[in-house]
């Protein structure tokens, strides 16, 4: 934060109370973000974290109920709305288009309320649509028609671009299409917030992330960085096959040399390694010194997914439980 | 950048999604011309239907039969007394004649068709036996276009069509964008928010001109309907409650955000001015103390002014007060549509 890079977004106690006629549902809770100009900012977090809500305060299409959110240095106050949004970019978790309009006609739509902009058939080629461009909207298949909605942000060509969850649904190839837009942006030093349910595209893409969850943001930081509180790179999962013997306790899984943490997972058991090389044979000398029959073992890198398992108790795809 | 002017692109966008449509393009074009070719059919001017005569069998039936057919208001059948009480029990013939010393008419005087036939009847079978006419009549026929059911019908459909295109084509188009999130993916956008609107009431009022070419069109080719006050005159009056039942839309669409509440909403302000403004019947036949609230109803003053020029030849400035009325309704719904409206 002491960095001189400027911030484009900054928000400060941000508070989100949707109030129904029983309970109210507090969406955020004093939720903090500080986003620089240039790069791209991954929300990362379970359905129901908030990070919908945070988005959407922040492209000011709905009122925080508290709390301090500044847009490429102005407020959303009625004001200065029309001079923010000539400037921002927004795809919307879920964009639904005039079905009975072409590709290109809904492109020109869109590009005719920015003062300034890309040429919508730019656009097209970016998105890869140009042989839809005839197509009325209602014929566009899913993948075709989160396309045009990204299309549709960056007709403006956006200082500060808003994609919310922009890749569910997508095929491997459009995905990777997509990346390319968003690599682009940053290499023009434009902004981009991303929401995403995938963590190798939070990882590949962000330049910082943060894990949002029960409306806060509980994680901040590179990936690799948020990796690294983990105490190792690699994860080694195993699980035992049915048997005789007391299942091995996780205080003396992690004493074992280079596991810095241990735990049971859903199917097995985890454990963070800094060194697999040594840490794999004290693991299996262990468990054959208990008489225990390893079923299954592998090992990978740590990855987003496991810091936010380790900080949630929870993997990102979960539906939300009822916050404690 | 003219070539990307919002309120131009806007517009086209309006006009693309209407003619894509072949729903929208039947419910405001064919289905008003239907209406009126087949109520102009249905109730076009006849010739009187002919009355129905039986002559109870006798030697001098047949005779008589054919003196009688002679004159074409009648249909004349002879059959036995018991199958002549059955027909007229059964209502296929209006009145039985017996010839005999006297003539004998059967007939049930509480049926107007038996009392007009027997008057007919008497009347034609007194000139047969030689009674003369004690005054000379002469008869004058009034069937002239510009009085006849049609006519009256015409004007009325074009404003009910006008007020329909007002609710369906800007409150339904409002609440449809606004259900399907498109509202609110434009409101994303830097986008003028009167260029929005704008562009609605814009479509509307292109709309509007084959309206009024279908239907006084069908009249005219059709039903030889005259039009005797300017086009101007009518083009004006349209306009006035094109914009007028706009507003109307843009109120009810204010705040729906379900289909089935603008649904709900439409039919609560088109059905009073369906049954009381004067589009199948005239409203003069609703009891004097109604008449106060059916004249305040923009409908009712649309389809008088219209009327009175098309029919009657009057010009615009004789119609100050429908405009006032109309144009009352259409400034005080847009007024409240700008407080009330949401775009989410």
């Amino acid at each position: 934060m002491d960095q001189p890079m400027s911030a484009v977004v900054i928000c400060k106690d941000l508070r989100k109370r949707y109030d129904s006629k029983k309970k109210g549902v507090d969406a955020l809770n004093g939720l903090n973000l500080e986003i620089r100009e240039g790069e791209c900012f991954g929300l990362l977090g379970p359905n129901g974290a908030g990070k919908t809500t945070t988005v959407e305060i922040l492209e000011g299409l709905i009122r925080p109920t508290s709390g301090h959110v500044e847009v490429l240095s102005r407020q959303w106050n009625g004001r200065d709305d029309t001079a923010i949004r000539q400037r921002i970019g927004i795809s919307l978790q879920e964009t639904r288009l005039k079905d009975k309009l072409t590709v290109f006609e809904t492109l020109v739509l869109f590009r005719s309320f920015y003062d300034v902009g890309r040429d919508p058939e730019v656009v097209l080629e970016m998105v890869q649509l140009q042989e839809k461009r005839n197509s009325w909207v209602v014929k566009l298949s899913g993948g075709q028609r989160q396309r045009l909605a990204v299309a549709c942000a960056l007709v403006g060509d956006p200082e500060l671009l808003f994609l919310d969850e922009p890749t569910t649904g997508l095929d491997p190839q459009s995905r990777r299409d997509l990346w390319e837009i968003i690599r682009d942006q940053q290499t023009r030093s434009r902004t981009t917030v991303l929401t995403t349910h995938y963590m190798d595209e939070a990882e590949r893409l962000c330049d910082r992330v943060a894990v949002v969850d029960h409306g806060k943001v509980i994680a901040l930081g590179t990936p690799s960085e948020l990796i690294a509180k983990l105490g190792g790179d690699h994860i080694i999962e195993f699980d035992l096959a049915a048997g005789e013997g007391a299942a091995p306790d996780i205080e003396s899984l992690s004493g074992l040399p280079e596991v810095s943490t241990a735990r049971v997972g859903s199917d097995g058991y985890l454990l963070t390694v800094t060194k697999p090389h040594i840490a794999l044979p004290a693991l299996i000398a262990q468990l054959e010194s208990q008489n225990h029959e390893l079923a299954r073992l592998s090992t990978r890198h740590v990855s987003l997914e496991d810091v936010f398992v380790t900080l949630t108790g929870r993997h990102l795809d979960d539906d939300e439980v009822s916050p404690a | 950048m003219t070539k990307y002017h919002p309120l131009r692109q806007l517009f086209l966008a309006r006009l693309r999604t209407f003619y894509r449509e072949p729903d929208a393009m039947f419910w405001t074009y064919g289905f008003p011309l239907i209406l009126t070719v087949g109520l102009g059919i249905a109730f076009r001017n006849r010739p009187p239907e002919k009355i129905v005569i039986d002559i109870a069998d006798s030697p001098r039936a047949v005779e008589v039969k054919t003196a009688l057919d002679a004159d074409e208001r009648f249909k004349v059948n002879i059959c036995g007394t018991d199958e002549c009480a059955d027909r007229l029990r059964l209502g296929k013939t209006t009145i039985i004649v017996e010839l005999g010393e006297e003539y004998a008419y059967r007939y049930d005087p509480t049926r107007p068709e038996s009392h007009l036939a027997h008057i007919s009847l008497d009347d034609a079978l007194q000139k047969l036996a030689g009674r003369a006419d004690a005054i000379d009549t002469k008869n004058v026929e009034i069937t002239e276009p510009g009085a006849r059911y049609i006519d009256f019908l015409v004007p009325g459909l074009l404003g009910m069509n006008l007020l329909g295109g007002g609710l369906w084509g800007v409150g339904f188009v409002i609440t449809d964008m606004r259900v399907k999130k498109l509202l609110r993916r434009l409101l994303a956008t830097p986008m003028s928010k009167s260029h929005f609107l704008l562009s609605l009431v814009g479509g509307r009022l292109v709309f509007m001109i084959p309206e009024i070419l279908v239907l006084l069109g069908a009249g005219w080719l059709i039903f030889d309907m005259p039009i005797r006050g300017s086009v101007f005159a009518i083009v004006v009056l349209c306009l006035i409650g094109a914009i007028s039942f706009a507003g109307i839309g843009l109120l009810v669409a204010s705040r729906a955000d379900k289909i089935e509440t603008i649904a709900g909403l439409t039919n609560l302000v088109m059905l009073p001015m369906w049954l009381f403004s004067g589009i199948f019947f005239s409203h003069d036949r609703f009891p004097e103390a109604f008449q106060p609230f059916i004249l305040a109803l923009p409908l009712t003053q649309l389809n008088d002014a219209l009327r009175a020029v098309i029919l009657e030849g009057q010009s615009l400035f004789e119609q100050g007060v429908p405009i006032l009325v109309i144009s009352t309704w259409g400034a005080v719904a847009f007024a409240l549509s700008l407080k009330w409206f949401r775009w989410t």
